[in-house]
C-alpha cells in the first residue's frame, strides 16, 4: 500500500493537482482534497481487464485486428466521445485521418457556443491563477459553479491570501441567470453571493441590456424577465468599479438554441468594459472529459477544432453538420468508434452499425459492441497530459498503479497500424 | 551506409567555404572525411552544378504554443483556401497562415530547412509548445522561454534580490521549460496591462511594483550571460508598432551597456514620425546603431503583403493594435501571473501606405545592416508573413531590378518615403548562406549543426542555380536530414522526426525553497507539476533531447 500525493486531476477541469490517493493493489481512495467529482472518478474500480469480440473475451491483438476489420472497407466511419488524454488523441487522429473518419468530441454541441462566438468575432480572456490573484468582481452567468468544480471557490477565490488583493473575503459574486445549488460561493466572512434568477433561456435578452447598460446606452423597460434594469444597472457599475472583473459561464449551461449568441454578447461586452479604462475578462468553464485536450490536439493537427471530418483526405471542420449523433441518425456514417477513457457511465449512442468501443474498464452496455477494448484512464493506469479549462495549461498526468489495461493510443495507434499493412 | 554527394558548388561559411566544388561523404546519420581507404560508396548523388548548403535553420518562427493554437481555431476560413492531402507517407492538415503542425514540418522541409526555434515559449504553456513541435517531421526543434512579466521575477526585482536571485531563477526556468534561450516581450508590460497600463515606455514604472523595462532588459541580459547560455537575450522591445519608437530601440541598445542582445523583428520597431503620414522610416538610424554596436543582433520581422494572422505575446500592444483587426476578430488573454498573449488577423496590403512602409523598412534593415553574421531572416512567421514567402524574400534581397520593380507597385507616398531605390547592394549567395544557416546556428549556439564540415550532423539542402533566386530556393532538388533524404525536387519523399535543443545551465538548488513556497501561495499547480521532465519529450520512442554545450 502506498500514498502518492500531488496527484493532479483529468476529471474535474480545473487542474486540482494536490489530491492524495492510497493505492492498494489497483483499488484507490482519494484521501485527501477529493471532491464529489474526483473521488468517484478516481476510485472507480476495475472490472473488466478483457478485450472482448461479440460479447466474448479475447486477447487484445485479435479485438485489434477486428476493429481494423471493421474498419477497413468504411466509407464514412464515426469516431465519438474522443475524450482521452493528448497521446490519446494523437492516435485517434492517426487513425481518422488513415480510414477518413469524422472525429467528434462528446462535448462539442455545448463547446459550439464557444467556438462560433470566438471564430466569428473572438474575445479577451484570462486564467486560473489570475482569478486567483486579480479578481475582485465574479459575474457567473446560467452556470451552478460549485456542481461543474465543486472547489472552484476553495481553491480560486476564497483563497487565503492573493498578490493583488488585500482581502480576498471582500472579493464580490453575482450570479446572472441561475442560483447556485449550496453555499460554497458564500465567502469565508459570511458574504453571501447576489442572485439575479431568470429563465434560462431569457439570457440572450438579460444579456444583451447588460451590454447596453455597460455602454451607457438609454433603456426605457424597468424590467427585463423578471430582472429589473436598476439591478442590471448595478452589475454593470461594479464592473465600471472593478480592477479586475471575471465573468464565467459554462457553454454547455446555456441550453437553448443560438446560444453562441450569449457568449458573444457575453465577450463583446468584456472588450466594452476594457474601453472605459478598466480591465475585465472571460473565463470559459471546460475540460471535462478531455474537451479542451480533443479540441487542442485536433487544432494543432488539423487546424480545426474537434468536429472534423477526414473523408476528402483532408480535414473539413463544420460545428453542424459533423455532429456524430446526426450522421448516426441521418444514416450517413458506417461504422462507431467510441473512444471514453474518463467515465464509464458516458456509453456510446445506441446503432445498428458495427460499433468499437475502447473505454475505461467498467463500462455497461445496453447494447454489446462488435468490439469493446478496455482501456487505462489517464492519469491513473498511465502518465500522460490533459488540458484544463483554461486551456493554456497542460496538466502532466501521474501513472498511479500497474494495472496492466493498455493506453488510448497504444489501442488506437495498433488498429491504425494494422489498417496500414493491408 | 556511407552516401557520397559528389562535385557541388558547395556553401559553407562556418568552415569560410565560398561557392567551391567539393564532395560531402555522410555516414550515420553525420558529414564524415572522405574515407582514406577504398570504401564502398553505397549511394551517390552527382551534384554537378548544384548548390550546396546546410540545411536552413529558422531562428524566430512561431510554431509551437498556445497563441498559435488559438490563431489556428480563429481562422477555419483561412485553412479553407489550403486543404493538405494525406498521402501514404504523410497526414493532412492545413496551410497557409498558420498551418497545422504536420504541415509546418512538410513545408518547411520542402524548402530547404531542417530546424525551427519557437521565440516565446511561456514558462506555463511550455509543454504545450514541446507537444505541437513534437507534432512537427522532419524538423529539429528547440523554444527560448519568455521571461520579464512574470509576477516572481517583479517581486525579486521589487525586493531588490541580487542578480545571483535571478540567475538562479533564469536557470531553473530553463531547465523546467526545457529552453534554449530566453526571450523578453514588452519588457514587463504584458504585467502592466493586467494593471490596466494601456503603454510602458522604456524608463515608465509598472503601477504595482515601480520596475522599469529598463531595469527588467538588464537583469535578464546579464542573467543569460552569466549563465552562460550561447543564445543572447532575445529582445521584442517596448512600444511595438508605436510611430516613434525608433528611439525606443535606439535607447534600448545604448541602455544594455555593451552585454550581448538580440533585438527580435527589428521592422515593427524602426518607426519615425516624420512625413505627412507621421510615419516614416527609422531603418537607417537603427542599421547604423547595429553596425556600430557589434554586441547586438537582429532578425528582421520582414513583411509581405497579403492575409496573415499576428500571434504574440504582447497583449498590451495586440490589444491596442486590434482595431486593425482584418478579418475583424481577435483573441486576448492574460495568463497565470506569468504572461499573456494576442492574436489579431492581419491582411497587409501593398496600396495601404503604413503596411508599404513597413515592407519598405524591413528590406532596407536587411540592405543596411553590414554583417551578415549578426542580421538573421525571419518574417516573424505568422506575424510578417507566413514562412513559406522566405523564397519571395532571398529573391528580394537578391535581386535589386525585381526588388525595384516591386517597390514601383507599392503606395506612391510610401516610395517617396523610402531610400530602397537608392539602394544598391544585392545579398550573395554566400550571404544568404550566413544569415539562415551558419550565423544562426551560431546565434543560438548548436553544436554540430548549421555547417558541413565533417563531425556536423549531414543536415544538407541541395538547390539548382536559378538566376529567379525564388524558383532556386522554394524548390530543392535534395533535403537531407540527419543524413536522411526526405525531400526530392520539393517534395516530401520520406519523413522522421527531429531532435529538440536544449541548453542546462547551472543553478542553486535552493532557488526551489522560495519558488515553493510562491507555488503553494499564489499559483494553481505543485511546483513539482509545474517542471517539464526529460521524459515528457523523449517517453513516445518519437522525441529526443540534445543539449548543448554553455559558453565560457
Amino acid at each position: 500500500m502506498t500514498e502518492i500525493t500531488e496527484v493532479p486531476s483529468p476529471f474535474c477541469g480545473i487542474g486540482t493537482d494536490d489530491l492524495t490517493i492510497r493505492v492498494d493493489g489497483v483499488s484507490l481512495r482519494v484521501i485527501e482534497n477529493g471532491c464529489a467529482v474526483n473521488t468517484t472518478a478516481f476510485e472507480q474500480p476495475i472490472t473488466d481487464t478483457s478485450a472482448r469480440v461479440d460479447g466474448k473475451a479475447v486477447s487484445l491483438e485479435v479485438a485489434i485486428a477486428k476493429a481494423a476489420d471493421l474498419l477497413k472497407d468504411t466509407r464514412l466511419p464515426v469516431i465519438g466521445g474522443c475524450a482521452t488524454d493528448v497521446n490519446g488523441m494523437r492516435g485517434l487522429l492517426a487513425l481518422a485521418d488513415r480510414c477518413g473518419a469524422v472525429v467528434d468530441n462528446i462535448n462539442f454541441t455545448g463547446a459550439r457556443n464557444n467556438f462560433l462566438a470566438l471564430q466569428d468575432s473572438g474575445w479577451m480572456n484570462t486564467t486560473l491563477a489570475e482569478v486567483k490573484n486579480r479578481c475582485d468582481f465574479l459575474l457567473v452567468v446560467g452556470t451552478d459553479l460549485e456542481v461543474f468544480a465543486p472547489r472552484f471557490f476553495e481553491r480560486y477565490l476564497w483563497n487565503k491570501e492573493a498578490m493583488f488583493l488585500d482581502d480576498t473575503r471582500q472579493r464580490s459574486v453575482i450570479y446572472l441567470g441561475k442560483a447556485p445549488s449550496g453555499a460554497a460561493s458564500t465567502s469565508p466572512s459570511g458574504q453571501k453571493a447576489q442572485v439575479f434568477d431568470c429563465a434560462i433561456d431569457d439570457l440572450p435578452e438579460v444579456v444583451a441590456v447588460l451590454r447596453a447598460l455597460v455602454k451607457g446606452l438609454p433603456i426605457r423597460a424597468i424590467s427585463v424577465c423578471g430582472i429589473t434594469v436598476v439591478d442590471l444597472q448595478s452589475i454593470a457599475d461594479k464592473f465600471k468599479a472593478a480592477k479586475y472583473g471575471v465573468v464565467t459561464w459554462a457553454a454547455g449551461a446555456l441550453a437553448y438554441p443560438q446560444a453562441e449568441l450569449t457568449v458573444q454578447t457575453l465577450s463583446e461586452m468584456i472588450k466594452d468594459i476594457n474601453d472605459q479604462n478598466t480591465r475585465c475578462s472571460g473565463l470559459p468553464l471546460a475540460g471535462k472529459d478531455g474537451d479542451q485536450t480533443a479540441n487542442q490536439v485536433c487544432g494543432w493537427t488539423t487546424g480545426y477544432p474537434a468536429r472534423t471530418r477526414f473523408s476528402a483526405g483532408y480535414p473539413e471542420y463544420d460545428p453542424f453538420l459533423n455532429d456524430s449523433n446526426v450522421l448516426l441518425t441521418n444514416g450517413e456514417a458506417d461504422a462507431l468508434v467510441w473512444v471514453h477513457a474518463f467515465n464509464v457511465k458516458a456509453v456510446p449512442p445506441v446503432t445498428t452499425l458495427p460499433t468499437i468501443v475502447v473505454s475505461r474498464s467498467g463500462m455497461i452496455f445496453a447494447k454489446e459492441p462488435a468490439v469493446f477494448i478496455p482501456v487505462g484512464t489517464p492519469g491513473i493506469d498511465h502518465a500522460g497530459h490533459a488540458y484544463r479549462m483554461d486551456n493554456v495549461v497542460a496538466i502532466r498526468l501521474k501513472k498511479l498503479r500497474d494495472s496492466g489495461l493498455p493506453s488510448t493510443a497504444d489501442v488506437l495507434n495498433a488498429i491504425e497500424q494494422a489498417l496500414q499493412v493491408r | 551506409m556511407l552516401i557520397k554527394l559528389t562535385g557541388g558548388t558547395v556553401y559553407d561559411p562556418a568552415s569560410g567555404v565560398d561557392g567551391k566544388l567539393q564532395d560531402i561523404y555522410i555516414q550515420d546519420g553525420r558529414i564524415v572525411k572522405a574515407p582514406t581507404e577504398a570504401l564502398q560508396i553505397d549511394k551517390e548523388y552527382d551534384l554537378k552544378g548544384k548548390v550546396v548548403m546546410s540545411g536552413a535553420i529558422d531562428m524566430h518562427t512561431h510554431i509551437g504554443g498556445g497563441k498559435g493554437n488559438i490563431a489556428r481555431t480563429l481562422l477555419p476560413e483561412d485553412h479553407r483556401q489550403d486543404p493538405v492531402q494525406r498521402s501514404d507517407i504523410t497526414r493532412s492538415g492545413c496551410g497557409h497562415a498558420m498551418p497545422s503542425s504536420f504541415v509546418t514540418g512538410y513545408r518547411y522541409a520542402e524548402m530547404g530547412y531542417t530546424a525551427g526555434f519557437e521565440p516565446a515559449v511561456l514558462p506555463i504553456n511550455a509543454r504545450q509548445a514541446h507537444m505541437e513541435m513534437a507534432d512537427i517531421p522532419i524538423l529539429d526543434k528547440g523554444g527560448y522561454v519568455m521571461m520579464g512579466s512574470d509576477d516572481y521575477l517583479l517581486r525579486l526585482l521589487t525586493a531588490k534580490k541580487d542578480q545571483k536571485a535571478i540567475n538562479d531563477y533564469v536557470a531553473w526556468t530553463m531547465h523546467s521549460a526545457k529552453a534554449i534561450g530566453v526571450k523578453v516581450v514588452n519588457p514587463g508590460g504584458i504585467n502592466a496591462f493586467k494593471f490596466n497600463q494601456r503603454q510602458l515606455d522604456l524608463d515608465e514604472q509598472n503601477a504595482h511594483y515601480g520596475v522599469t523595462p529598463r531595469d527588467i532588459l538588464r537583469v535578464l541580459a546579464t542573467a543569460v550571460k552569466e549563465i552562460g547560455v550561447s543564445h543572447p537575450l532575445h529582445v521584442h522591445g517596448c512600444n511595438l508598432g508605436v510611430p516613434g519608437n525608433m528611439q525606443t530601440t535606439l535607447d534600448t541598445i545604448q541602455g544594455i551597456g555593451g552585454l550581448p542582445m538580440h533585438l527580435t523583428h527589428i521592422q515593427f520597431h524602426s518607426y519615425g514620425t516624420e512625413g505627412d503620414f507621421k510615419f516614416s522610416s527609422g531603418a537607417a538610424q537603427i542599421a547604423e546603431a547595429v553596425n556600430l554596436n557589434k554586441n547586438i543582433t537582429i532578425d528582421v520581422g520582414q513583411i509581405l503583403f497579403g492575409q496573415t494572422v499576428t500571434a504574440s505575446g504582447d497583449s498590451m500592444r495586440q490589444h491596442a493594435n486590434h482595431k486593425h483587426a482584418s478579418p475583424n476578430k481577435w483573441v486576448t488573454m492574460d495568463i497565470e501571473c506569468d504572461a499573456g498573449c494576442g492574436v489579431v488577423p492581419f491582411k497587409y496590403k501593398d496600396k495601404n501606405f503604413v503596411n508599404a512602409l513597413q515592407w519598405a523598412i524591413g528590406l532596407e534593415t536587411f540592405l543596411l545592416v553590414d554583417d551578415p553574421w549578426r542580421i538573421f531572416l525571419t518574417t516573424d512567421h505568422p506575424n510578417g508573413a507566413p514562412f513559406t514567402s522566405y523564397p519571395h524574400l532571398i529573391r528580394l534581397l537578391m535581386d535589386r531590378s525585381f526588388r525595384n520593380d516591386v517597390l514601383s507597385t507599392i503606395h506612391p507616398e510610401a516610395q517617396k518615403m523610402t531610400t530602397l531605390a537608392s539602394i544598391e547592394r544585392e545579398y550573395t549567395l554566400q550571404e544568404i548562406a550566413i544569415m539562415t544557416r551558419a550565423g544562426a546556428a551560431k546565434l543560438i549556439g548548436l553544436k554540430d549543426r548549421g555547417g558541413l564540415s565533417a563531425g556536423n550532423w549531414a543536415d544538407i539542402t541541395v538547390y539548382t542555380d536559378n538566376n529567379d533566386r525564388q524558383k532556386m530556393f522554394e524548390k530543392p532538388d535534395y533535403v537531407f536530414k540527419d543524413g536522411q533524404l526526405v525531400v526530392v525536387d520539393g517534395k516530401v519523399v520520406s519523413t522522421k522526426w527531429g531532435t529538440t535543443h536544449v541548453v542546462k545551465p547551472d543553478f542553486d538548488p535552493s532557488v526551489e525553497k522560495g519558488l515553493k513556497d510562491y507555488f503553494d501561495r499564489y499559483l494553481t499547480m505543485k511546483l513539482g507539476n509545474f517542471k517539464i521532465s526529460d521524459d515528457e519529450i523523449t517517453e513516445d520512442g518519437r522525441g529526443s533531447i540534445t543539449v548543448h554545450p554553455l559558453s565560457s
